[in-house]
């Protein structure tokens, strides 16, 4: 047993909160999030020189990490600075690229850990809601070769600025099966492909788009057939672990600020930290927080191990965090009082992302359901991550 | 033991309902209901609808121009406002301010301002709060001394709502700092146009400018603008905040959040299938409507209570936590309901006849916001830890 991280681990880590403490202040977050991309492409270059895109993918892609211990680390660390830049996005696509791309389009996934070319995923549609099945868009063969796509893509992490597109679309069989589904790469400005890009209540950017006939060659189909929602599913799983690291990290911030708060803020003549009612709200969040950590330890670990139950571990680490998230985000707002209620002081954009968290790739309750189904269904959650 | 309306307040809920069919203004009910940006006309034409009808001061008595009802008839009204889409009235002259006048305020006061309250020709903030006074507010520290004719104001209140808006502004101030903190405050009313004033806004987590800063320098203040005795203005802001409290569990935004997220959850579709009929969410809906019904009563054993005299204490207190708790839990859960589509959130559809085509369903938009700014629920008028506090203090704790 040891819960210690690796040499290359800690380093990344390292790396990742020593740039972030000098060159990432929440005033700097927020002129990013302003800006038209909703990122800075200029820190994203430097993220990617520094490594830290390098470190979502493994070795055989170009990249030298790619566990789900590396993604949690660096996710953590970047939640503890509230990035706004597109490791999500590059997480989902890269993921995807590294387990279905053919070798001629092994370049872009070297694009992506350069810092040059951003891939995001188009999945989610507007009925789909967290249903990773439910496929509606259209893939069609063309007489002449290649295929046809034709939908709605809805919500799409930086959609409006990728220049390529992982796009999920049925093949056959009906609307939620998961068998039928393909994954196509797109080009953004592909004829036919139209995108709103709108911001985010959580401080990012994403697009709806339509996909109105859009022509695609035979290569742009990803994967044998058959292989893709094992794919998606797999991408899915590792950029919701990065989520949960993510949220892990913000509530850090978040508690930190808090309890600085608690130990200075004086009224009726003493700290409010010493009024025991706030001491007990404020260790209930550190408790709670602490099973977060753990919860992503058991997610990481049986993604890094192939476990069976990976995503029964996926599936409760993000149904606790979206509990969590919520818990932490009201009760350290509170904690403070009206002051934490303004744009300047900085704790409220921890917890709108930390609320927000819980909608991206399935909330609390979505996970919930999904534990209930794959231990009925398998038989699955009987085992433990502790073996 | 009978908890139906009677005869003559069902007449009289009915006479609200039609009122409000003809008279409320479409525009006005559809950017309540859409959760769009309202300006200082929409509140200003609203309360003078109201003042043509009679209705506007629901709890001032008629001799002042009010409508002398009863706390159910205000109840129902409230209700009825909720459920027509109509605005909030503005509380601070017309809640706050207007009954410490009749009660502690001169006859000049009165007969000056209570008038301009009905009329609109004054809008009035409060000036409470202060960067080091939030829940302890007898420790505030902005100054008045006495210069002759005027006091002399220095300092800086803070969390004033809408006062860009405001043309007046009622403080507490200290004018003493013998004896306790609470011995030494006095009650000001303070001409906004003065010299020395300056209102910066306070942007909030949605973004929105909604409170403010007020600073004070050298502001010149009539002393005849002195409210009842010098150095007894937190007896009078203590009766402000126990009188008549009785809209404090805000049971008509929750019932019309609650159809909101039931219309919501019957279009939102889950697999296929309404939310409302996936049994997780069902229940999560169920708990609070069940919470909700619950609160209703308690709601009305109180203003029962108070119709007949006996006014209400610590069950303030009690009703503002559990109605803000059910008002942050609706809104929790219509967040939920909306799925990815709780995400986009495009500023300027905030604005009435803007052009933006809806991301997603187009009652979306404003529901994620509303949930943080609704955070404030449980922090303002008295956080809900102090008002735990006040009632452990009534049980001699």
């Amino acid at each position: 047993m040891d819960f210690s991280h690796n040499e290359q681990r800690r380093m990344l880590e390292e790396t990742a909160t020593r740039f972030l403490r000098d060159n990432y202040p929440l005033r700097v977050r927020h002129e990013h999030a302003a800006a038209t991309a909703g990122f800075s492409r200029d820190m994203w270059s430097r993220f990617a020189e520094l490594g830290l895109v390098g470190a979502l993918f493994h070795e055989q892609h170009g990249g030298y990490g790619g566990t789900g211990f590396d993604i949690a680390v660096l996710f953590e660390a970047l939640g503890r600075s509230l990035v706004v830049e597109p490791f999500f996005a590059s997480l989902l696509g890269g993921s995807l690229l590294a387990e279905l791309c053919r070798p001629e389009q092994r370049a872009l996934i070297a694009e992506i850990i350069n810092g040059s070319r951003l891939v995001s995923v188009a999945h989610t549609e507007p009925q789909s809601r967290y249903d990773l099945a439910d496929v509606a868009t259209s893939a069609t063969r063309d007489p002449h070769g290649g295929w046809r796509l034709q939908g709605n893509k809805a919500v799409v992490p930086n959609g409006d600025t990728a220049e390529s597109l992982i796009v999920s679309a049925r093949m056959h069989g009906t609307q939620s099966e998961p068998q039928g589904i393909g994954l196509f790469l797109v080009d953004a400005r592909a004829a036919g492909l139209e995108r709103c890009g709108y911001a985010t209540v959580d401080g990012g950017r994403a697009a709806e788009i339509t996909l109105n006939d859009v022509v695609l060659d035979e290569s742009a189909s990803l994967g044998r057939a058959g292989e893709a929602f094992a794919a998606l599913e797999n991408a899915v799983g590792l950029a919701t672990l990065a989520l949960c690291a993510e949220a892990l990290g913000a509530m850090q911030a978040a508690t930190d600020m808090t309890l600085e708060y608690l130990r200075t803020r004086k009224q009726f003549g003493v700290t409010i930290g010493s009024f025991q009612v706030l001491q007990h709200r404020y260790v209930e969040l550190l408790i709670e927080i602490e099973q977060v950590r753990s919860q992503l330890i058991n997610a990481a670990s049986s993604i890094d191990s192939g476990a069976p139950d990976c995503q029964w571990q996926l599936s409760a680490a993000k149904h606790l965090t979206g509990r969590v998230a919520r818990l932490v985000a009201e009760e350290t707002v509170q904690l403070h009082g009206g002051i934490a209620m303004t744009w300047e002081y900085g704790l409220a954009h921890f917890a709108k992302r930390l609320v927000m968290i819980d909608h991206w790739l399935g909330d609390t309750d979505h996970h919930l359901e999904r534990c209930v189904m794959l231990a009925r269904d398998t038989g699955l959650s009987a085992t433990s991550a502790i073996r | 033991m009978d908890l139906r309306y009677s005869p003559e307040e069902q007449a009289f809920r009915e006479d609200i309902r039609r009122f409000l069919e003809d008279r409320l203004d479409s525009r006005l009910r559809e950017k309540v209901r859409n959760g769009q940006r309202l300006n200082k006309s929409d509140y200003e034409n609203w309360h003078a609808l109201l003042n043509t009808r009679g209705w506007l001061a629901v709890t001032w008595p008629r001799e002042y121009g009010g409508t002398g009802w009863n706390a159910v008839q205000r109840h129902i009204f409230e209700e009825e406002c909720c459920a027509a889409g109509a605005p909030r009235i503005v509380p601070f002259g017309l809640n706050m301010l207007g009954p410490v006048l009749m009660k502690f305020g001169s006859q000049a006061q009165r007969d000056y301002y209570l008038p301009r309250i009905l009329d609109g020709s004054d809008w009035w903030c409060q000036g409470y709060s202060e960067p080091g006074a939030g829940s302890d507010l007898a420790s505030l520290r902005t100054r008045a001394v006495r210069k002759g004719d005027v006091y002399v104001v220095d300092g800086q209140k803070t969390w004033t709502t809408l006062g860009h808006y405001a043309n007046r502004i009622f403080c507490l101030v200290r004018t003493s700092t013998d004896g306790k903190p609470q011995e030494g405050i006095s009650f000001l009313l303070i001409d906004m146009q003065s010299p020395g004033i300056e209102v910066k806004p306070i942007v909030l987590l949605d973004g929105e400018h909604e409170v403010n800063e007020v600073f004070f320098d050298a502001v010149q203040v009539p002393v005849e603008n002195l409210v009842g005795e010098e150095n007894r203005g937190w007896t009078y802001a203590k009766y402000l905040l126990t009188h008549e409290r009785t809209g404090i569990a805000g049971v008509g935004f929750s019932t019309t959040a609650l159809d909101d997220l039931r219309r919501i959850a019957r279009v939102q579709l889950k697999s296929g299938l309404p939310l409302a009929k996936d049994p997780y969410f069902a229940a999560r809906m169920a708990k609070v409507e069940i919470d909700l019904e619950a609160m209703k009563t308690t709601n009305l054993r109180i203003i029962a209570a108070a119709a007949t005299g006996s006014a209400p204490g610590v069950e303030s207190s009690m009703l503002k936590i559990k109605g803000t708790v059910i008002r942050q839990e609706i809104n929790d859960l219509t967040r939920r309901a909306l799925g990815p589509y709780a995400l986009p959130f495009v500023s300027e559809a905030l604005e009435a006849g803007h052009n933006q085509e809806a991301i997603g369903p187009d009652y979306a938009n404003p529901v994620a916001n509303q949930y943080f700014n609704n955070r404030k629920l449980s922090i303002f008028g008295g956080s809900n830890e102090i008002q735990k506090n006040i009632i452990a203090k009534s049980l001699g704790l």
